[in-house]
């Protein structure tokens, strides 16, 4: 199969083919999501070689175990994301690797397509606008966890608070969180559809 | 705190490696976890999306494929255990045995100190963790290659029969271990970065080579 016919697939159906070892349609998912997982993997891991290294690594281990993934309970960018990230983090960790301060240097711009660039912006304007909403304790746990890569009892170390709390902010926040961006897809998903 | 609220730290990826083990144990029994995992899932997705893009270097992108195309070759690719006769549990099999080249000889007995072993590997900091996708199983592996397999989804072997851990790496099946019933199995050989390990059901004491199709497999960090 040439890749151009797999442009019209989803992404839970090239992972399927990813599954019966189709690497045309592991080409085409990483041409979807690769940008996206090595901006990730470099956000937590501000280091080039290490941020490719992850996103290798959560390809290979989709190539592996593609066929282990459950379309009902998640999308397959999410998971694939999922993979990427949870590398991400215990190379940060391995590495004792970290940003001194997550969440102060805004993230570059994306260069990919001018389509792309623009359905990520208006992405990264959507969970910017719901990050704000959130009491700052929140939002700092959240981030420091999510793109910092430290754990719950790292954290609480960090930011000389009990394990609870900082658990407590990380569940109550993306409890709000969830509501925020539920709520903002049901009311704009018309746009989107396709 | 309540175990439900760990899910938020799960779906961050911010829990250590003992209580994210404690949480997945508790998932697979909890259709109320499940279900708030999927949606603090859609959030983390969104944060993932949201990092802020950086195009990859164009040569990642060739050593992927260059790479998955060379384990196509020689590795059996992952399939739920089920799924394995319906892709041909035979060249499955003669795949696998096909990699076994060389073994050491390797008896597990699990006396005390195998659990003083176990827990010491499960409790390094700074052990890496990584789990099948479906979560039956997971590799723990510290710095020094020490390795412990915790595996939670699997029924216990037959009469007569055990299951064994493999490690793979350039062609070769070492054998890593033998055990029952999940549980956490110490793995006898060390395991590096970039090497498989993955578990057969084999004849009761184990086999020089494997000969049962791979239950799962995880790739070392």
């Amino acid at each position: 199969m040439h890749s151009r016919d797999l442009a019209h697939l989803s992404d839970e159906a090239l992972v399927a083919l990813v599954s019966r070892s189709d690497d045309l349609a592991l080409a085409e998912l990483y041409d979807r999501v690769g940008g996206i997982a090595y901006g990730l993997a470099y956000r937590v891991l501000r280091d080039e070689s290490l941020a490719q290294d992850a996103v290798q690594e959560a390809f290979l281990g989709l190539w592996r175990s593609a066929g282990t993934f459950v379309p009902e309970r998640a999308k397959a960018s999410t998971w694939i994301l999922t993979l990427v990230h949870r590398r991400a983090v215990d190379l940060v960790r391995r590495e004792q690797r970290r940003r001194t301060e997550p969440i102060e240097s805004a993230p570059e711009p994306f260069e990919g397509s001018a389509e792309d660039a623009a359905g990520l912006r208006l992405q990264r304007e959507r969970v910017q606008s719901a990050l704000a909403e959130l009491p700052d304790q929140q939002r700092e746990a959240i981030e420091l966890a999510y793109y910092g890569g430290y754990s719950q009892s790292e954290l609480a170390e960090r930011l000389g608070q009990p394990l609870g709390t900082i658990k407590s902010r990380m569940f109550t926040g993306l409890t709000r969180l969830r509501e925020l961006l539920d709520d903002e897809a049901e009311r704009t998903s018309w746009t989107y559809t396709s | 705190m309540d175990v439900h609220e760990l899910t938020a730290g799960y779906a961050l990826d911010a829990l250590d490696p003992a209580e994210r083990e404690r949480y997945e144990e508790h998932l697979s029994s909890c259709q109320p976890c499940r279900e708030e995992l999927e949606g603090f899932r859609r959030v983390s997705g969104a944060l993932a999306h949201a990092a802020g893009g950086t195009m990859p270097p164009a040569a990642l992108r060739a050593e992927i494929l260059e790479q998955a195309r060379s384990e196509r070759s020689n590795v059996v690719p992952l399939r739920r255990r089920y799924l394995v006769p319906a892709i041909s549990g035979a060249a499955a099999i003669a795949a696998v045995a096909a990699l076994a080249v060389g073994f050491w000889a390797t008896s597990v007995s699990r006396d005390l100190d195998d659990a003083r072993r176990d827990i010491s590997v499960l409790g390094d900091p700074n052990a890496s963790y990584i789990e099948t996708v479906n979560g039956e199983a997971a590799l723990v592996v510290r710095p020094s290659g020490e390795a412990a397999l915790v595996v939670r989804e699997l029924e216990a072997a037959p009469a007569g029969m055990d299951y064994e851990i493999w490690v793979l790496d350039a062609g070769t099946a070492r054998r890593a271990g033998l055990f029952e019933r999940p549980g956490v199995a110490r793995l006898t050989q060390p395991v590096e970065p970039g090497q498989l390990v993955t578990v057969t059901l084999e004849v009761d004491g184990g086999t020089d080579a494997p000969t049962g199709a791979p239950l799962f497999t995880v790739a070392s960090v």
